[in-house]
């Protein structure tokens, strides 16, 4: 007989080793993506004519850096969760699955960091 | 020893006839992987912003290309087929919209939506360009 409880038994189980949070977190990041997506893509073809210097004043100005942050943060986490999804479909083998996922994730967080990244310099202009 | 008989297995893809609702399906999930590699050109470009103007030029350069405008107007098309195709999951999580003639609907909407809303920012942005061949 154990003593652990069902529900304790059944946690950190699945191919994810996690419970809902994914499904959860996919859906915020969703709920999000939708305004921040539509900003993004009217923010690109209004850049679309300009030279650099006015390119750099426009995505440095705060309100479209903030919400340029905001995109990159929202689909960087989005397409992790959501390509892990796909791997976890697709692969197989414990060890190709462990590399993929791994891969994921460090592409994610590499996106996610360069783009920030390049938006703040372009926003303190050093 | 037994004969052995061919033991049934579940249905598998090439069984089914293929069915609006199914391609779409299967787009979010294409166009999810394409956006997923995609944000490898947004951080370019914007690495490309905050160096310096040569090295943008050279980005822009390329966006202007045969190539780079298919890649560009394919990456409008995903992220906007996606976006809606989200929307879409986003109903059906509140319990709505799952019966077979709301499902057939909201594909084609999708569909319809995501080709329509791609060709009416690309005319604009062709138009604010000021030409095809603008930078
Ligand atoms: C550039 C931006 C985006 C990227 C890179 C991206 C990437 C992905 C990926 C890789 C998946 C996994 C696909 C699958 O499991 O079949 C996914 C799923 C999903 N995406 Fe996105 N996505 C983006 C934007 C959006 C937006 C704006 C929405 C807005 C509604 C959205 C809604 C969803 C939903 C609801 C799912 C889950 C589908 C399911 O449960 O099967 N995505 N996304």
């Amino acid at each position: 007989m154990s003593l652990r409880t069902p529900l304790g038994r059944v946690r950190g189980l699945g191919s994810a080793r996690s419970g809902t949070r994914h499904f959860w977190h996919q859906r915020l990041t969703s709920v999000a993506g939708v305004p921040l997506s539509i900003f993004f893509v009217v923010l690109v073809v209004s850049l679309i004519g300009r030279n650099h210097a006015a390119a750099v004043q426009i995505l440095g100005s705060p309100w479209i850096a903030i919400l340029m942050l905001l995109f990159i943060l929202t689909i960087t986490y989005h397409m992790q969760i959501g390509m892990q999804e796909i791997i976890e479909d697709y692969a197989h083998g414990e060890v190709s699955k462990l590399v993929l996922l791994i891969a994921n994730t460090f592409f994610s967080i590499a996106i996610g960091l360069a783009s920030a990244f390049a938006i703040l310099k372009i926003s303190f202009g050093v | 020893m037994a004969e052995t008989r061919a033991r049934p297995l579940s249905p598998h893809l090439q069984i089914y006839r293929p069915m609006l609702t199914m391609l779409m399906s299967i787009a979010h999930r294409v166009t999810g992987a394409a956006l997923y590699f995609g944000t490898l050109l947004v951080a370019w470009w914007l690495i490309a912003a905050a160096s310096e103007p040569n090295y943008y030029g050279a980005v822009q350069w390329f966006m202007g290309t045969v190539v780079g405008r298919l890649v560009l107007f394919g990456y409008t098309w995903a992220l906007i087929h996606h976006m809606l195709g989200g929307v879409r999951h986003l109903i059906w999580d509140t319990g709505r919209g799952l019966g077979p003639a709301e499902r057939e609907w909201l594909a084609r909407a999708n569909l319809f939506g995501s080709i329509s809303l791609t060709m009416v920012l690309w005319i604009a942005g062709v138009l604010l360009v000021g030409g095809a061949g603008g930078r």
